[in-house]
């Protein structure tokens, strides 16, 4: 693999239910960045990221993953490749550390790897109390943070996360950014589709807005700052404005 | 809640809901009314040909009957008020644990006891409307066929699905009490499938072991039943004559049950918001899991079917599910058992019953591990093609099928080995003839959904249900008439062949 590898190639995406949810979509992320996606809703994002894990199946173009293609090699991608939605997919009558076990089982991950890594994860995630309890009785932050720890225990290169803060609390919240950020410390990339603007302006390298299933502005946010024209403006305003005048334009 | 005007107010909120979840499970959630409506007519007009199969001959009974008569008449009342006691404990049981209102209805500023009275009366009607759905084919048969005094029958069904009603919430309030609600939903889903099967169940046993017969008639019309039943004039045969036409005692029986509804709203309706409010506090009980001690070593495949293992293991309402069926077993297994000491023609009977109970034990595990997948996302995800995902899938059901039947055929194979080898052959396909009808019709669905599992697609249903009597059928008619084995083994094989044809996974 050549260092010089998009993390993520997508080119001409597209794809239509009983109207387009996204339409010849190009994105590149680039290897060890934190990209955040972000779009009101129905912009499709989710529809975008879901075709990336290999959720769906686009009706054109090309996902490439660290320079895999995605659409004839699913497995290979899949295998360096982790996917969090924003509603815990969890087993409600597993331990979390079963769960972990299930999913480093599915990743074939040899035990002696995995078994420290999911410990370590759930104690970093504060969960070290609730190793042995069965996930029914979770709450949603605890529920999200073991579907998180379950993403990372096979150590993925590229992240994709929908929504992964939804319902955390400020605490259960800082963990998940924190362990993010130290993901891409050791040079994952992580791609994350987030409503909460402040939490993509202080955490993402690079911002992606989408509007109707298209990719209508990139870059750092002083990169969006200077094609919005006006460097004071926040990310908020900057959001509300390119949502806007995609909106009027269609 | 201020007045009468509120309770009716309430009262019409609960009839609409419990109409719209009938509705919802009729049209599996896709609310084509006319269909279901039509699909629901022709159902029960072919459910007259079954219902006169069963019950025409016994038309022209006329009063005065003969104990025996009287002991078939009771016998055949007291399962259908079994089986109406089964559904109604998982009726309340999900009033408790699965309405999404109760903290809503908890934090109004209403009485509760009025609520909850209404709700109590919002199960009966529900079980009883129920019950007279499906028991108007049977009494129209008896009306045709032995005039207008059988319409009596309609009340019959109204008096014991009311006392139902009552007796299932006194039991579930009952458990509450003394065990506890964190494990009263699992006892009470049991006690539900045990007493739905139950009462067939003990006929037939002591059928095997007075007359070595399957048939519960043997036992109900046996002098020893004669002798040990009450007398002619006993409350015992009111049930009986109150559907026979007799006005007088239908009133009294009526009475009685919707005295005994009465009691039980009075009494426990100002203690059901206790127990809702411990129903809410055990909702975060914690339970703990098996210490792991050290990761498992093991191909992706492995990793699957031990996931699939350890949740039906934790499924205490798979369990409660499982049971009716495994239920039936215990019959043919004690023929069985009596055959090793007595050689008995009957014992060809045990083939059907074993291939039809795997057909239908197999669907339903294939729904849970092909269909009810809590964490789709995270499987489809996995670095590993589907194809042996569903593959790993698969073989946990044949797993736990031949776990379950290897020792009932084995046992088979010392009376019988010809038949043990049909049975077997039998059981491998109706199971994957089940497992291969859940696959075409797979949805992907939580594992808690498998109750509704039936209404996402009824085609599917009737197709699981029709296979599994066609291998049965077949299984019995390879031991007796092999030529009439390949007629019933090739209609079996259309139905599966027409079945796919229509799934909507073909090709």
């Amino acid at each position: 693999m050549t260092p010089d590898v998009s993390a993520l190639q997508v080119r001409g995406l597209t794809k239509r239910f009983d109207r387009p949810a996204v339409d010849a979509l190009d994105l590149t992320v680039r290897t060890g960045e934190f990209y955040a996606l972000l779009g009101p809703n129905g912009a499709g994002k989710t529809t975008t990221l879901r075709m990336v894990a290999g959720l769906l199946r686009p009706d054109a173009g090309s996902v490439s993953i660290l320079g895999i293609d995605a659409l004839n090699d699913p497995v290979a991608a899949k295998q360096i490749m982790a996917w969090v939605s924003d509603e815990p997919m969890i087993y409600d009558k597993l331990t979390p550390l079963e769960y972990l076990e299930f999913v480093a089982g599915l990743w074939g991950i040899d035990p002696r790897v995995s078994e420290p890594s999911a410990h370590n994860l759930l104690v970093s995630l504060g969960l070290e109390p609730h190793l042995h309890e069965r996930c029914e009785g979770f709450s949603k932050g605890m529920r999200q943070k073991v579907a998180l720890a379950g993403a990372l225990v096979h150590d993925p290169r590229l992240i994709i996360l929908d929504e992964p803060l939804t319902g955390l609390d400020a605490l259960s919240a800082r963990h998940v950014k924190g362990l993010l950020q130290e993901r891409v410390r050791a040079g994952a990339t992580v791609i994350m589709t987030t409503h909460i603007l402040e939490v993509a302006e202080r955490m993402a390298d690079r911002i992606g807005v989408i509007a109707a299933g298209r990719l209508v502005a990139e870059g750092t946010l002083a990169e969006l700052r200077q094609q919005n024209g006006k460097n004071d403006t926040s990310l908020e305003d900057m959001f509300i404005a390119l949502v806007d005048t995609e909106a009027a334009a269609a | 809640m201020r007045s009468t005007a509120d309770l009716t107010w309430f009262a019409r909120h609960e009839i609409r809901l419990a109409w719209r979840e009938w509705l919802a499970m009729m049209t599996g959630g896709r609310g084509k009314r006319k269909r279901a409506a039509i699909g629901l007519i022709i159902f029960a007009a072919i459910l007259h040909l079954p219902a006169y199969a069963v019950i025409g001959r016994f038309a022209d009974l006329r009063f005065p009957l003969d104990k025996s008569q009287l002991i078939v008449i009771t016998a055949t009342i007291f399962l259908a008020w079994a089986l109406m006691l089964s559904q109604a404990i998982e009726s309340v049981t999900r009033v408790f644990y699965a309405r999404a209102d109760l903290d809503l209805i908890m934090s109004s500023p209403v009485r509760l006891a009025n609520i909850f009275s209404v709700r109590i009366a919002a199960i009966a009607l529900s079980v009883t409307a129920m019950a007279l759905l499906l028991s108007t084919p049977f009494v129209d048969v008896l009306v045709i066929g032995g005039g207008i005094r059988w319409l009596s029958a309609f009340g019959v069904v109204i008096a014991i699905g009311v006392s139902a009603a009552a007796v299932a919430i006194v039991i579930t309030v009952l458990l509450f009490r003394l065990i506890g609600p964190s494990r009263t939903r699992l006892v009470a889903q049991i006690v539900s499938a045990v007493i739905g099967a139950g009462f067939v169940i003990a006929l037939q046993v002591a059928a095997i072991f007075s007359y070595g017969t399957l048939s519960r008639f043997a036992v109900l019309t046996s002098d020893a039943a004669t002798a040990f039943a009450p007398d002619l004039d006993s409350p015992v045969w009111w049930p009986a004559h109150a559907a026979l036409g007799n006005g007088e005692v239908l009133a009294l029986l009526l009475a009685s049950s919707l005295v005994l509804l009465g009691g039980v709203m009075a009494v426990l309706s100002p203690r059901f918001a206790d127990t809702v409010v411990r129903v809410a506090a055990t909702a975060t009980t914690v339970r703990r899991g098996t210490r792991v001690t050290a990761f498992r070593a093991g191909s992706r495949q492995q990793a699957l079917r031990w996931k699939e293992f350890l949740l039906l293991r934790r499924d205490p309402w798979l369990v409660s599910q499982s049971l009716m069926q495994l239920l039936y077993l215990v019959p043919p297994a004690l023929m069985l058992w009596r055959s090793f000491s007595e050689t008995s023609a009957a014992i060809v009977l045990i083939t059907p019953v074993i291939v039809m109970a795997a057909g239908q034990l197999a669907g339903g595990l294939a729904w849970l591990t092909i269909s009810g997948e809590d964490a789709a996302d995270l499987v489809a995800t996995a670095p590993m093609p589907p194809s042996r995902v569903t593959r790993a899938k698969i073989e946990v059901v044949l797993i736990v099928i031949a776990v379950i039947f290897a020792p009932l055929v084995t046992a088979l194979a010392f009376a019988s080995p010809l038949q043990a080898a049909v049975t077997a052959l039998g059981v491998i396909i109706a199971t994957i003839s089940a497992a291969a009808i859940q696959l075409w019709f797979r949805v992907q669905a939580k594992r808690s959904q498998f109750r509704r599992r039936q209404t996402s697609s009824r085609l599917a249903t009737f197709a699981e249900a029709f296979c599994s009597i066609g291998w049965a059928a077949t299984g019995a008619l390879a031991l007796s008439m092999p030529i009439a084995a390949v007629v019933s083994g090739l209609m079996t094989a259309g139905i599966l062949a027409a079945t796919w044809k229509i799934s909507p996974r073909r090709g």
